[in-house]
């Protein structure tokens, strides 16, 4: 813990202020995780898993300043003042003073009013909506994500190919994400890269990723659907943009097309499924899904009550 | 009373003997019952009270219905529409018939303030008659659009749409059986307080039925229909 | 668009004399629970036929089933949360258990089943739990501490008590016969329609909740109507205990916000039994409002669970710091701000559905503009302490407890309140360690603080302070290691519901978490060892004075336990701490007030109306949940004869005579002058003595 609130009046700018409690914000979450290792939302391999854990760690920051002095103050006081201690002076007319009260509220408005700043500016630059600024000369790359029970669905429009539970990136190009459930409602999040977004039958959602650096991420749903949801995670990898002309043109070679009736295959109910590809892709096919113009997928099978339901392929 | 007069002249000239350091103990010095000074309220006010608490949750109930209603406005998935199927007619129909009803209770509830039980009977009576009018009404409008092609399974708008008028018209039906129990009781028990009691929040259930009813032909039928 | 298939169960087209329900419905395949299920019930059998073979059944029926005695019933509330806080504690040990054996195995739940578990959890601790603890705390003090008899509508109270058991009873039901909901404990559409849930789990859950939500409801007109209509003379506004404000807030809340559940459960009812549309995933049905409405009843319940905890530690922390609240005022304007502010906060559940930045902006701020009336009650707490003379007894180490962790988890939530942290936290294990961190430490503690509190007042005797202050240490001990690891696992992007992961670096944190579940046990063991020898101690622990902690408000005035009418005569309340004064007169004086002039005293009779009310209530929920269509209609006949019945008797009260009351009172009186005589000045200067000579 670095700075106490004095100190931080007395900083000399704002920004100073905001590393001190970045600091304290880390070490905080270090102690928690012991995360130097581990591959978690704290070490971001791309600008908007950077710019989200920057926040959360300010706001961590900015909090302890305020927390952590609270928290001692509190141990102090409920221990000095034991009944027992002869020392501590009794005071039980001490219950009201219009001077400790402005102190008492000023103190957490002070400490929202500053984070409710932090807030604002956050939620404005870090929408998912928001292109990222980048220096590629590229245009980003338009991936359509179509979250099914229970696997995702990558179709890469401007390529025509697609991808189960792979999402095959070239790092260091902005990637801008359309996306929609086939059937109940997901998250689709790839914590190094940053934001997650949901995914909601009927509706489209948008998102903008960048990996800065070549690699395997992880990425998973964040939101629970249904039996196969454990399944329901999947590789990105990000490799140098000429590796990924390579990798469309290898994909192109084979592998299964992905028209309206590969795509009513795929929509049926499936676990853990193993990432694979479609050597084409039917780009037309996800406006339709978000249109509602293809059925939703079925649902478990119909019929029994109790516990004689269980979903197709899973468990 | 008396009770109320023995505290006013045993009360410690000084206001508050633990002084707190911030005022007298607060709030306002009146001698009403109910209002911290004068101890628990009558159970007339009470009851009354706690009803009006009931109403409100209930209006509240029909604000999501309403909400909902107004999301699923044009989710009509490419059937029939409001205005396609709404019949002003019926509707202003079953608009008075529900005010008149409205306006029998009130004078139900002004003879069994004059304890004439006749007319209170008379005039409770006629509220249910124009109630269950209403309700013929609606079921047959009800049945029209459905025949039309317009049930709740039809379209989300529909399901709403039926939601919070068919929500309305449960209200009624169970509003009517309290009525039956309610002349009942005037009959066989006469004014008694609790029943007088029972009165007043039959009362307010059926004018709060008619303000919601006003609210769903404003924003349902009206508003519907403009669009 | 295609159509929706024909999926709706009609009414009109059931053939079957028992709708849904077959001998398919009992899992005999599924040994877990069909095990778990069969004990529960043997249990309820070996219990129920003790009480009838030992001749109790009359005795319960008279004095507890049938009572309509705030005090009786705030009790029942109490034990039946802490049954259902055992269920739920349960289904979280099979949880972290299924985790920490679940890296790339299956565990030994599969998914439909674990389902079912994580939904039971947070369905029964919410519901089921946490709300029958503090509407129980609230039933038993309230009207107490107003200086009061009863409550507004005693009948209804009972009614209430009986629906919420309902509905507990209705989701074990689910362990035996059928399954539970496996989608959530919120049931987010288009997962919990017909299509995706077509099992009857969801149905049990959805009418569980109707019918104890109804007895929400009424609890909360009930207690509305009795803070702000009935109180002692003399008890204006600002002479209440804080805990009454907190309960006047709490259930305020509940009269706005339980009508929206019961409207946005009853609309997904409708979709699931008639086929309506709402929420589907076709004909136009829109899922984001569930998700709205849901939310918009969920954070004020929030609410309605944490601020009658936050009035049970204002009370605690008083009384054992020997001071007044400080800032008494500006607690009750924190306490009605958090009130009006939880309405405006509901979209941040949802960050992540891309509702843009002002909006998201907006409901990021006013979620931690919250915060504020919350940290002004932290500070408060503070320098109640502060110049106080703390005794360490186990409520106050609750309270203790308490504070230092909700305020973690108060910086934790606040966290999740800035949109682009929420980016990466939502939905992960860091936001399950987040509210368990504010329920646990805010409501569970405050439910232990107020039971240990208020235990004497019950029963006459105290709880044991040794096994009382290990169960704390324990508690606490449990609380940190499970949940620091689930904030690191958050960390490590693992989200939540997870039946099986493959990520090696989550296992240590998981398996870590379990450990913490062994440390909760222990204090489970803790707690009931307490009980145990609080009851078997319970002469050297007895309460005579009916004051065992040298109280400030009215309900230590009273007998312990106190008598059916509570007060002989209304107390007349002339400040803020109505008992301490006369207290202090007392001993100042070296004798009691005057005897009062006696009169008799009406009180409501006991009435069978919301045990029968309820009976009804479970065979309407269950036959609704099977289809079972004659029933239904049985059930809801019964009811509507219930009603009848009730509104047709003509006696509802019953005369206490004076001579009854003067004889109970007059037994208090002398065991007060007693001690008056013999300790209470020589207590008195023990503690006070320095304020005299200074």
């Amino acid at each position: 813990m670095g700075k106490s609130p004095a100190e931080a009046r007395d900083g000399a700018s704002s920004g100073s202020f905001l590393r001190a409690s970045r600091c304290a914000g880390v070490l905080l979450l270090c102690v928690v995780s012991l995360a130097g290792c581990a591959k978690g939302i704290l070490q971001p391999e791309g600008p908007v898993g950077g710019a989200d854990s920057k926040i959360l760690l300010d706001a961590v920051g900015i909090m302890s300043a305020i927390v952590v002095p609270t928290i001692v103050a509190l141990v102090v006081i409920a221990w000095w003042f034991r009944a027992s201690n002869t020392r501590a002076r009794y005071q039980p007319d001490f219950v009201y003073s219009g001077r400790l009260e402005i102190i008492v509220w000023a103190i957490p408005i002070l400490v929202i009013m500053f984070l409710g700043g932090l807030t604002w500016i956050g939620a404005h630059e870090l929408d998912p909506y928001v292109p990222i600024q980048s220096s590629a000369k590229d245009p980003p790359l338009d991936v359509q994500v179509i979250s099914l029970d229970w696997k995702w669905l990558f179709i890469y429009p401007q390529q025509r190919v697609a991808s189960v539970n792979e999402l095959v990136i070239p790092a260091r190009t902005p990637v801008h994400f359309y996306l929609t459930s086939a059937s109940v409602m997901n998250q689709f999040f790839v914590p190094q890269l940053g934001s997650m977004i949901a995914t909601m039958n009927g509706m489209q959602t948008q998102l903008f990723l960048q990996a800065d650096h070549r690699g395997d991420y992880y990425g998973v749903s964040a939101q629970f659907s249904g039996d196969g949801f454990s399944g329901m995670h999947f590789i990105v990898h990000a490799v140098a943009p000429a590796d990924f002309q390579h990798w469309v043109a290898a994909t192109r070679q084979n592998g299964p097309v992905l028209d309206r009736n590969g795509y009513f295959d795929l929509l049926r109910d499936s676990c853990d499924v193993r990432p694979f590809t479609y050597r084409s892709a039917d780009p037309s096919l996800f406006a339709a899904v978000v249109r509602r113009q293809l059925p939703p997928s079925s649902g478990p099978s119909v019929g029994r009550a109790g516990p004689g339901v269980r979903a197709v392929g899973c468990g | 009373m008396s009770e109320v007069e023995a505290l006013r002249h045993t009360r410690s000239p000084a206001l508050d003997p633990y002084k707190l350091g911030h005022g007298a103990g607060g709030g306002r010095h009146d001698y009403a019952t109910g209002h911290g000074e004068g101890g628990p309220a009558s159970k007339r006010v009470i009851v009354g009270y706690g009803f009006w608490l009931f109403l409100l949750s209930d209006i509240v109930l029909f604000s999501c219905l309403f909400a909902a209603h107004a999301v699923l406005q044009t989710a009509t998935a490419g059937g029939p529409t409001g205005p396609q199927l709404f019949d002003p007619r019926s509707v202003a129909l079953e608009t008075a018939c529900l005010l008149t009803s409205s306006f029998t209770c009130g004078l139900s509830a002004v003879a069994a303030g004059a304890r004439n039980r006749l007319w209170t009977e008379v005039f409770l009576f006629a509220t249910g008659v124009f109630g269950l009018s209403f309700l013929l009404l609606e079921a047959h409008d009800f049945a029209g659009m459905v025949a039309r092609g317009a049930s709740p399974q039809t379209s989300a708008f529909w399901s709403s749409f039926f939601a919070v008028v068919g929500c309305h018209g449960c209200h009624v039906t169970a509003g009517l059986l309290w009525l039956g129990t309610m002349m009942a009781q005037v009959f066989f028990k006469g004014f008694r307080p609790s029943i007088m009691r029972r009165l007043v929040c039959f009362n307010l259930f059926w004018h709060m039925l008619d303000i919601i009813w006003v609210a769903l032909f404003t924003i349902v039928y009206l508003i519907g229909e403009g669009r | 668009m295609s159509a929706e298939p024909a999926r709706a169960c009609v009414p009109w087209a059931a053939a079957d004399m028992l709708g849904k329900l077959t001998w398919n419905a009992i899992p005999f395949d599924q040994p877990i629970p069909l095990a778990a299920g069969s004990l529960v019930f043997l249990v309820l059998i070996a219990v129920i036929a003790w009480v009838i073979i030992r001749g109790h059944l009359p005795y319960l029926w008279h004095e507890w089933i049938t009572s309509v005695d705030h005090k009786r019933i705030g009790v029942m509330y109490t034990i039946l949360g802490l049954v259902m806080l055992l269920r739920g504690f349960v289904d979280a040990i099979m949880m972290r258990s299924q985790q920490a054996f679940a890296f790339h195995a299956g565990g030994y739940l599969p998914p439909e089943h674990y389902d079912q578990v994580f939904s039971a959890h947070g369905t029964i601790m919410i519901f089921f739990a946490a709300m029958p603890l503090m509407i129980g705390l609230m039933n038993f003090a309230v009207p107490l501490q107003l200086g009061v008899r009863d409550v507004a509508f005693p009948t209804f109270n009972s009614t209430s008590f009986w629906l919420t058991a309902t509905g507990a009873l209705l989701v074990n039901l689910s362990l035996v016969v059928g399954e539970f909901s496996r989608a959530m404990w919120l049931p987010y559409p288009p997962l919990s329609e017909l299509r995706y849930s077509p099992g009857v789990g969801v149905d049990y859950y959805l009418w569980a909740l109707q019918i104890s939500g109804v007895g929400t409801l009424l609890t909360g007109i009930n207690f509305v109507t009795t803070i702000l209509k009935i109180r002692a003379p003399g008890m204006s506004y600002l002479r209440m205990p804080i805990f009454c404000w907190t309960a006047l807030a709490t259930n305020l809340l509940i009269i706005a916000a339980f009508p929206v559940l019961t409207a946005t459960l009853g609309m997904l009812l409708l979709d699931r039994y008639v086929g309506f549309h709402f929420f589907t995933n076709s004909a136009g049905g829109n899922m984001m409002m569930f998700v709205n409405l849901i939310w918009a009843w969920g954070h004020p319940e929030v609410y309605i669970l944490v601020l009658p905890a936050f009035g049970i530690f204002s009370e605690v922390i008083s009384t054992f710091s020997g001071k007044p609240l400080f800032g008494y005022r500006s607690m009750v304007a924190a306490t009605m701000f958090i009130c009006l502010v939880s309405f405006l906060v509901w979209l941040h559940h949802f960050f992540t559905m891309g509702a843009g930045g002002n909006v998201n902006a907006v409901f990021g701020i006013a979620t931690a503009i919250i915060a504020v009336g919350t940290g002004v009650k932290i500070y408060n707490w503070m320098f109640t302490m502060y110049g106080g003379r703390i005794r360490f007894t186990t409520p106050m180490l609750w309270a203790l407890a308490f504070v230092l962790t909700f305020t973690l988890g108060g910086m934790t939530g606040v966290l999740l309140s800035v949109p682009p942290a929420d980016f990466q936290l939502h939905n992960s294990m860091f936001l399950v360690a987040h509210f368990h961190n504010v329920i646990i430490a805010g409501v569970l503690f405050g439910a232990f603080a107020g039971i240990t509190y208020w235990f004497p007042k019950a029963f006459g005797f105290r709880l044991h302070e040794g096994w009382g202050k290990a169960a704390v240490v324990l508690t606490v001990a449990g609380f940190y290691t499970t949940f620091v690891p689930l904030y690191a696992l958050g960390l490590l992007g693992m989200t939540r519901r997870l039946q099986s992961y493959d990520v090696a670096a989550w296992r240590p944190w998981v398996i870590a978490a379990g450990a913490g579940i062994i440390v909760f046990c222990g204090a489970l063991a803790c707690q009931v060892m307490q009980l145990v020898a609080s009851i078997r101690q319970r002469e050297s622990l007895r309460d005579l004075t009916g004051d065992p902690w040298n109280g400030r408000s009215l309900e230590w005035s009273t007998a312990s336990p106190p008598p059916a009418f509570n007060y002989a005569v209304l107390p007349n309340v002339e400040g803020e701490e109505p008992y301490w004064q006369i207290k202090r007169r007392a001993i100042e004086t070296q004798q009691l007030a005057a005897e009062p002039d006696y009169k008799p005293i009406e009180m409501p009779r006991n009435s069978p109306t919301g045990f029968i009310t309820a009976f009804f209530c479970t065979v309407t929920g269950f036959a609704l949940i099977w289809h079972i269509w004659w029933m239904v209609g049985l059930g809801l006949l019964g009811a509507y004869v219930v009603f009848v019945w009730f509104a047709w008797r003509d006696r509802d009260e019953e005369v206490i005579p004076a001579e009854e009351v003067a004889r109970v009172d007059r037994a208090r009186r002398r065991v007060r002058a007693q001690w008056l005589a013999h300790n209470a000045r020589e207590e008195w200067l023990a503690v006070h003595g320095q304020r005299e000579t200074a």
